[in-house]
């Protein structure tokens, strides 16, 4: 049911979430999450997003059965970009819809929880006036966020 | 089997891809892991630190005691840093 897509270029969010609620009466809930890619205070030029074609899709598309297993859901889509992407430019979206909120809102953030753990991209720093600085180190704070939902692994 | 690296772990291979014939003592990833650490320098930089490298067996993220037999991809990474 859910929607994947790995790709390079860039998404609307309006319209992707839009696409999830139109022509239907049973929704009542729909949560948007856009992550951007940010400067770092100036010091960023861009990022560099490499990905594992074929299982970034499959990957994440386990972690959308796992969420519609989870809460009832009726539709998803998430979008995930790899490739040059400068501060200010959207690097992932994750939107959900349900009939009731908490639903909507505990299954964005699961998939976003997901996403950063067990998603299979990496992301490398270009820095302003010229070398690579290098691969962005994985965070202990996004392991403990996705080990929120599985408290069996 | 092919084997895929990706991010630091392809920039110290050397390579993004290759065929491996590993001997029948290699049993797990670990081993793998520990067998392909002995192929030159680079390789060795790579599996430094064993639980820094994550693996997957056919694109499904596996642990060092993961069996490889009858895989066909095998996939070595750091912790992964996206969304």
């Amino acid at each position: 049911m859910a929607s994947v897509r790995v790709q390079k270029s860039d998404f609307d969010p309006g319209a992707e979430a839009e696409a999830l609620a139109r022509g239907r009466t049973d929704v009542g809930a729909l949560v948007t999450f856009v992550g951007y890619c940010r400067d770092e205070g100036g010091r960023l030029a861009a990022l560099e997003l490499e990905h594992y074609p074929g299982m970034a899709e499959e990957e994440i598309t386990r972690a959308a059965r796992e969420a519609e297993a989870r809460w009832p859901l009726l539709g998803a889509t998430v979008i995930h970009r790899y490739g040059r992407i400068a501060p200010g430019e959207r690097i992932v979206l994750v939107a959900v819809a349900a009939s009731h909120r908490g639903a909507a809102f505990a299954a964005a953030e699961m998939l976003m929880d997901y996403l950063k753990t067990r998603a299979p991209f990496w992301k490398r720093a270009l820095r302003l006036g010229g070398g690579l600085e290098g691969w962005v180190e994985a965070k202990e704070q996004d392991d403990r966020s996705a080990a929120r939902w599985s408290p069996a692994d | 089997m092919k084997a895929l690296y990706f991010a630091w772990v392809r920039e110290r291979v050397g390579r993004a891809e290759e065929e491996l014939d590993p001997p029948p003592t290699v049993v797990t990833v670990g081993d793998l892991a520990a067998w392909l650490s002995g192929r030159g320098e680079g390789y060795a930089l790579a599996f430094d630190k064993p639980a820094a490298v994550r693996a997957a067996l056919d694109r499904v993220h596996a642990r060092a005691d993961a069996r490889i037999a009858g895989v066909k991809e095998v996939a070595f990474f750091p912790p992964m840093t996206g969304g």
